[in-house]
């Protein structure tokens, strides 16, 4: 049955092959020079005054062609398990189901269970090795710049933390993970729906719908958030006036470099949210700045931030990848009892 | 005698309609046996429920003693070539072979081998570009080379041209000698199955009209013509299949283990064509007077 399993497989398994092949030319002909960048920023052994280096060393690459790596390297992340699911997982059975060959092979001297553990398990292990691969990959090239990233800096904004949704989608070990989902999704819409296409568009869809849901929804609350709480004083530097649709609000500056900034508010001693009042006479009204800031800190204001810290993005990728497995196997256990039920006659 | 598909009370309804109704049947080990009847007769669903492809709504069915598809061991004993005989069509006839080899712990290598050469077939060519027939072959290859105790076949020649059509029953028959198969085959052309048949079983309307060996079938089956008279004066021992009248004439169609007896009678054989056709049509005339499901039922008996 291995051998039936890999024979259908071919095909596919020969374009992952070059494409990870193709990738890795790719990033080992530039991963060095974005290496010795990083070094001779003086970042290798960096003790003082990182972010100002780092800041450095992050504008040589948005100058250079590494940027572009970059981005390659995060479209091919978070493209390959939608793929693998649409491409690899949607076919697996419903081609069959189409073509009528299983009708040929659920009359072999093997239970149909058997053929369909077997061809889950192993398109399903070359689905996670294949992630596993280009994670690996794609995270031992863009170290330099995730670890630059990581110090603080002021060239690169926040959001390229590795810790954010999607770099976070495209680092450590939740991409096998996502890998297995997508798969075990595409197999299982393939054996309810019974045609590849259609297959192929529901695994599209859902997929995409669950790498929305999960890093807004699940992902920022598996850990309870860390707060920080900042009062606004008129000495406070780096204040920052913030046009939102609620009118015009202050944010204070704080420093949480390589965190993941979920909510970052302005409040007022009662707790309320802050915004200025409208128009903002009182403060920008008066022509000074300063007398501005004077009025701002009469208010009392408090900065409330409440983010993931750096240091969780390990325990946050373990713990997604466990749950997007655990889904890939409970979607393996409908198929299998699908195929089992399954009443074919055509 | 061992039956090779013994069903009781089978029965398959899909959401409203029942493809397969109160079936009862027990065909005997070593036969070539025909199923026929018109399209959508029920032929494939009894040929799924038989292969494990379906699960039966009532009743139960057994393939040479065990639940069919029940285990890898109960696989290995029945052959089946299902309907438009389906192969993968970017496989080529060896991969076709290695896959029968890999899949089948009794593949017969060396058969398959001397069939692919039989036929001709070029062994590097993609299943997806064979001629029906060619592909028929090939699926009745990789069900003969398995050597299974059982081969069914539902309607393997039905897309095949004449030629074709010959060629496949007649490779079929070498094969059923050779290795001292049953064969269970489908087909709504009963001129083929004549051929190679020595056992029928003709279902219309989701039911079994009759079944049987078809030496005894024929020879128990008279057609009688006469002057005009009433059915209800035939003897009890001889059972209406049709009837037809003229003015002065009356045809009857009937089944009677006993001699015809009456001197008023001119009778005649029937062959098996006529023999078919008789049941299918019996059974139309009967669902348009609509008789009771159980009245069909004793005659068919």
């Amino acid at each position: 049955m291995t051998w039936l399993a890999w024979r259908q497989f071919r095909a596919q398994s020969i374009a992952a092959t070059a494409t990870l092949g193709a990738l890795a030319i790719v990033l080992a002909a530039t991963g060095p020079h974005l290496a010795s960048l990083y070094s001779s920023a003086g970042l290798t052994d960096c003790h003082a005054n990182c972010g100002a280096l780092a800041g450095a060393f992050i504008g040589q690459v948005q100058h250079g062609y590494s940027e572009k790596v970059y981005y390659l390297g995060i479209a091919l992340m978070c493209l390959t398990p939608a793929v693998i699911g649409i491409f690899w997982g949607a076919p697996l059975i419903a081609r069959e189901f189409e073509e009528g060959t299983h009708r040929l092979a659920w009359n072999q001297s093997v239970t149909r269970t058997r053929w369909a553990v077997v061809k889950l398990g192993l398109v399903g292990l070359a689905a996670i090795a294949t992630a596993g691969l280009l994670s690996l990959m794609v995270n031992w090239w863009a170290r330099p710049i995730d670890k630059a990233i990581g110090y603080g800096n002021s060239s690169s904004p926040a959001e390229f933390s590795r810790i954010t949704p999607v770099i976070f989608d495209g680092r450590g070990v939740a991409p096998l993970g996502y890998a297995a989902f997508a798969f075990a999704l595409g197999v299982t819409a393939g054996v309810v729906l019974r045609r590849t296409i259609p297959a192929m568009a529901v695994t599209l869809v859902v997929f995409a719908a669950v790498q929305v849901f999960v890093p807004t929804v699940i992902r920022p609350n598996i850990f309870t958030p860390d707060r920080l709480t900042v009062p606004i004083t008129a000495t406070t530097t780096g204040l920052d006036f913030r046009g939102t649709r609620a009118g015009l609000t202050v944010v204070g500056d704080y420093s949480k470099p390589g965190a993941w900034i979920l909510s970052d508010q302005t409040i007022t001693p009662a707790g309320h949210a802050f915004a200025m009042p409208h128009p903002p006479q009182a403060c920008l009204g008066t022509g000074s700045l300063q007398s501005c800031f004077s009025w701002l800190a009469s208010r009392h204001l408090r900065q409330l931030v409440t983010y993931q810290p750096a240091s969780r993005f390990w325990p946050l990728q373990w713990t997604e990848m466990a749950i997007y497995l655990v889904l890939a196997a409970g979607l393996g256990v409908i198929c299998l009892w699908q195929v089992r039920r399954r009443q074919v006659v055509s | 005698m061992t039956a090779v598909i013994d069903a009781r009370g089978l029965g398959k309804k899909y959401r409203r309609r029942w493809a397969l109704s109160d079936c009862t049947l027990s065909i005997p080990a070593g036969r070539v046996a025909g199923l026929v009847g018109p399209n959508g007769a029920g032929k494939t669903t009894l040929i799924s429920l038989a292969t494990g492809m379906l699960a039966p709504t009532t009743g139960t069915v057994t393939v040479l003693g065990e639940q069919p598809a029940s285990s890898p061991a109960q696989l290995a004993k029945v052959g089946y070539v299902a309907q438009d005989t389906p192969t993968y069509a970017s496989l080529s006839v060896e991969d076709h072979l290695r896959f029968g080899a890999h899949l089948n712990p009794g593949w017969d290598a060396r058969l398959a081998r001397k069939r692919v050469e039989q036929l001709a077939l070029d062994p590097t060519k993609k299943a997806g570009k064979l001629s029906g027939g060619q592909r028929a072959q090939l699926a009745l290859t990789l069900a003969i080379a398995k050597r299974p105790e059982l081969l069914i076949l539902d309607e393997p020649i039905a897309s095949l041209d004449p030629l074709a059509r010959r060629e496949f029953l007649q490779i079929l028959m070498e094969s059923t000698a050779e290795h001292e198969l049953s064969v269970v085959m489908s087909s709504h052309l009963v001129a083929d199955l004549e051929r190679v048949c020595d056992y029928l079983i003709v279902l219309v309307d989701s039911r079994v009209r009759v079944d049987g060996d078809v030496d005894s079938l024929l020879a128990s089956h008279h057609l009688l013509t006469g002057p005009r008279r009433d059915t209800a004066t035939l003897p009890a021992s001889q059972q209406l299949i049709t009837e037809s009248h003229t003015d002065r004439q009356s045809t009857f169609l009937v089944r009677s283990t006993e001699p015809i007896l009456d001197p008023a009678w001119s009778v005649a054989g029937v062959d098996l064509e006529d023999l078919v056709l008789a049941y299918m049509s019996g059974a139309s005339a009967r669902s348009q007077v609509r008789q009771p499901a159980s009245a069909a039922a004793q005659v068919n008996r």
